[in-house]
C-alpha cells in the first residue's frame, strides 16, 4: 500500500465518520421529535382542557358540570363502539375462516384487495352512505319488524324513528367501517397457522370446521381477540360517520330505535366546534382528552394481547 | 346403521365413519361462513354503488372549475333549478393540505424508521417505537385538537389554516410512514449490510446506496398508501382548517375548505335548494373515493416499477 492510498483511505474514512454522525443525528433526531410531538399533544390539550376542569359549572351556558356534561357522551361512545364491535366481530372472524379455508384462492386475493382499498375509503363516505342509503331502508323495513317483535327489550322500546337516524344505525355503520380492518388481522392470523397442525387434524379423522376449532382457532384466538379490541379503538374514535347519522340529545338512553340518542365524544367535537367559543372550547378540548385516555387503554391492551399471543 | 357401498365416491364412503352429526356440523359452518361473506360483501359493494350513482349526478367539468362563492345571478339559477357551484376550491383545498402533510411526515417517518431499524438500540428507541404505537392509535380528531392547541398558541382562539390541518394530518400520517418503512427495511437481508461493511463502506453509505434502494418499492408504495389513508381525514380538518365558500391558495392564513369538509358541510348543513347540495356532496365524495383509488394504483404501479432487479 503506497502513502497516497492509505492517505486517501484516511481521508475517506474520516468523511464517512462525519456522515456516519450526520445521519445517525438526523435519524435520531427525527425519533426525538416524534417522542416530543407526542408529548407535546398530551401537554397542549391539557394546557387548553383546564380552564373548562377549574371553571364553575354556572359559567356555562347549561350549567353543567364537567361531569355532568362528559357523563352521556361517554356512555353514547361505548355504547356506539361496543354495538359495532358485537356486530363486526363475528362477522370478521367468519369472514376471515371463509377467506382462508373456504375460498377458492382467486376470489380470496380478489377480495383481500378489496377489503384493503375499503379500510382506506374515507369515513365522511361511510357516513354520507348510512344517512342517504342505510338509515331510510332500515327505517322502512328492519326497525318496524324489531320493535314489533321485541318491543318488550328496552333496546328496541321504540317509538322507531322514521328518518332511521338512530343508534342503532350509526352502530351499523361503524361495524361496516370496521369490518375491513377486523377482517384483514384475522385474516393474516389463520393464514400463519401452521399447516402440520391443519394436516394433523385432517389425518385424525376431523373434518373441515372441527379442523379449524382444534387448529386454526386456537392458534388465531390472540389476534382475534386484539384485532376486536384494535377495532374498538377505532369505533371510540370515529367520528364523522356518527356526527353525520344521529340528531343528538343530550342523555342517557339505550333506546337503540328511538328519535333521542346520546351523542358520542367525537361527534359532539365536530358538531359543536366550528360554532364553540371562549369556555366551550375549552370544554371541548377536554372531552377530547378523555377520549384519547379510553382509546389509549384500549390500544395499549389491545398491543399487550397481541404480543403476550405471540410470546 | 347403513353404510353405501354402491356410491364410490371417497367422500361418501368417509360419511359411515363421520357421522351424521359432525357431517351437519361441518355442512352448518361451512353455509355460516359463506353466508357471513354475502352479508359482508352487501354493505361493501352498496357503499360503492351508491356513492358511484349518486356522485355522476354532479361530476362535470363545472363541478371542478367553480367553488361555492356564488353570484346573484347564479344565486337565482340556482333557485331556478340549474346546476350552479362546484367543489374547486375544496380540490386545491385538499391537494394543499395532504402535500403539505406528506412534506412534514414523509421525511420525519422515514428517518425515524431508519433509526429504528438501521441505529436504534436500547432505552431511546423502545420508548420511540411504544410512541409510535400510541401515536397509531390517535383519533383523528383529537390530532385536530393538538393542532388546533398547538396554533392557539402563536395564532390566538379561533385560529384557523391551512397549515394548521395540514398539521394535524401529519399527526396521523407519520406513524403510518414509520410503521410501514420499519416492515420494509427489516425485510432487507443482513447479509447485504454485511458485504456492504466488509468492502469498507461507511454505515450511512451502506443505509443510502445499499439499504434504502433495494427496500425502495416498498417503502414508496407505504407512503403512497398513507397518503391515501389520511387524504379523506375529516374531522381533524373541520376543527382545523375550517369551512371557506372560496378558493384560498395560501396554507398560512385563512380558512381553507377541503373535500371531505366540503361533503360533510353540504351533506350535513346544505342550504336551498338542498338537492343541489345533496348531489355536490355525493360528487365530492365520489370525487375522494377516486382519489383514493388512483392513490391505491399508483402504489401497486410503484410497487412493481421499484422492485429491486436481479442481474439475471
Amino acid at each position: 500500500m503506497t502513502i497516497e492510498q492509505s492517505a486517501r483511505e484516511e481521508r475517506q474514512v474520516r468523511v464517512s465518520k462525519v456522515g456516519d454522525r450526520v445521519f445517525l443525528g438526523l435519524s435520531r433526531g427525527a425519533g426525538v421529535f416524534i417522542l416530543v410531538t407526542l408529548a407535546g399533544v398530551a401537554l397542549f390539550l391539557f394546557r387548553e382542557a383546564l380552564p373548562a376542569l377549574q371553571a364553575d359549572a354556572t359559567e356555562f351556558r347549561d350549567s353543567d358540570t364537567f361531569l355532568q356534561y362528559v357523563g352521556p357522551l361517554v356512555f353514547g361512545t361505548v355504547l356506539a363502539s361496543v354495538l359495532a364491535v358485537v356486530l363486526a366481530a363475528p362477522l370478521a372472524v367468519a369472514v376471515a375462516l371463509y377467506l382462508t379455508h373456504y375460498a377458492p384462492k382467486r376470489l380470496a386475493r380478489t377480495f383481500g384487495l378489496f377489503v384493503d382499498l375499503l379500510a382506506a375509503i374515507p369515513s365522511v363516505v361511510f357516513g354520507l352512505w348510512g344517512i342517504a342509503f342505510l338509515a331510510p331502508l332500515l327505517a322502512r323495513h328492519v326497525y318496524p319488524v324489531l320493535h314489533e317483535n321485541f318491543g318488550w327489550i328496552p333496546l328496541f322500546a321504540g317509538p322507531v324513528v322514521p328518518s332511521g337516524r338512530s343508534m342503532l344505525t350509526a352502530g351499523i355503520v361503524l361495524a361496516v367501517m370496521i369490518l375491513p380492518l377486523m377482517t384483514a388481522i384475522s385474516r393474516e392470523a389463520f393464514s400463519r397457522t401452521p399447516r402440520l397442525h391443519e394436516e394433523a387434524s385432517l389425518a385424525l379423522g376431523a373434518t373441515r370446521w372441527e379442523m379449524i376449532r382444534q387448529a386454526v382457532l386456537p392458534f388465531g384466538r390472540s389476534a382475534v381477540v386484539s384485532g376486536t379490541m384494535l377495532g374498538l379503538g377505532r369505533a371510540l374514535g370515529e367520528t364523522m360517520a356518527v356526527a353525520m347519522i344521529l340528531s343528538p340529545a343530550d342523555l342517557f338512553s339505550v333506546n337503540l330505535i328511538g328519535p333521542e340518542n346520546p351523542n358520542t365524544i367525537a361527534a359532539n367535537i365536530a358538531l359543536r366546534f366550528p360554532e364553540a367559543q371562549g369556555l366551550d372550547v375549552n370544554r371541548l378540548l377536554a372531552t377530547g382528552l378523555v377520549l384519547f385516555a379510553v382509546t389509549l387503554v384500549v390500544n395499549l391492551v389491545a398491543r399487550r394481547i397481541a404480543s403476550g399471543g405471540a410470546a | 346403521m347403513t353404510v353405501t357401498v354402491t356410491r364410490s365416491r371417497p367422500v361418501d364412503e368417509f360419511e359411515g365413519v363421520v357421522g351424521r352429526r359432525r357431517r351437519v356440523t361441518d355442512r352448518l359452518a361451512t353455509v355460516v361462513m359463506t353466508f357471513a361473506f354475502a352479508i359482508v360483501l352487501f354493505p361493501l359493494l352498496s357503499v360503492a354503488w351508491t356513492v358511484v350513482e349518486a356522485g355522476l349526478e354532479r361530476f362535470d367539468p363545472a363541478f371542478f372549475a367553480r367553488n361555492m362563492e356564488l353570484t346573484l345571478d347564479e344565486l337565482a339559477a340556482a333557485r331556478a333549478g340549474e346546476t350552479v357551484g362546484g367543489a374547486g376550491h375544496a380540490v386545491v383545498g385538499t391537494l394543499i393540505v395532504t402535500g403539505l402533510a406528506a412534506v412534514m411526515s414523509i421525511p420525519l417517518g422515514v428517518l425515524t424508521a431508519i433509526y429504528l431499524v438501521e441505529y436504534g438500540r436500547g432505552k431511546l428507541a423502545r420508548s420511540i417505537t411504544a410512541m409510535v404505537d400510541v401515536m397509531t392509535g390517535i383519533p383523528s380528531i383529537v390530532a385536530g385538537l393538538f393542532a388546533y392547541a398547538l396554533f392557539v398558541i402563536f395564532f390566538g382562539p379561533g385560529t384557523r389554516s391551512g397549515l394548521a390541518g395540514a398539521v394535524a394530518l401529519a399527526v396521523l400520517m407519520t406513524p403510518i410512514v414509520v410503521r410501514a418503512t420499519e416492515e420494509m427495511l427489516r425485510l432487507v437481508p443482513d447479509e447485504l449490510r454485511e458485504a456492504s461493511y466488509a468492502l469498507g463502506v461507511p454505515r450511512w453509505k451502506t443505509i443510502v446506496k445499499v439499504v434504502i434502494p433495494t427496500s425502495i418499492g416498498g417503502i414508496v408504495t407505504g407512503v403512497t398508501l398513507a397518503v391515501a389513508r389520511v387524504i379523506g381525514e375529516t374531522a381533524p380538518l373541520l376543527l382545523t382548517a375550517g369551512i371557506a365558500d372560496g378558493l384560498n391558495l395560501n396554507p398560512f392564513s385563512g380558512r381553507m375548505t377541503t373535500l371531505p369538509v366540503y361533503t360533510y358541510r353540504s351533506y350535513k348543513f346544505p342550504s336551498l335548494p338542498v338537492e343541489a347540495y345533496i348531489d355536490r356532496a355525493f360528487a365530492a365524495a365520489l370525487t375522494l373515493v377516486l382519489l383514493v383509488a388512483l392513490l391505491f394504483a399508483v402504489a401497486r404501479i410503484l410497487a412493481t416499477v421499484l422492485e429491486p432487479k436481479g442481474n439475471g
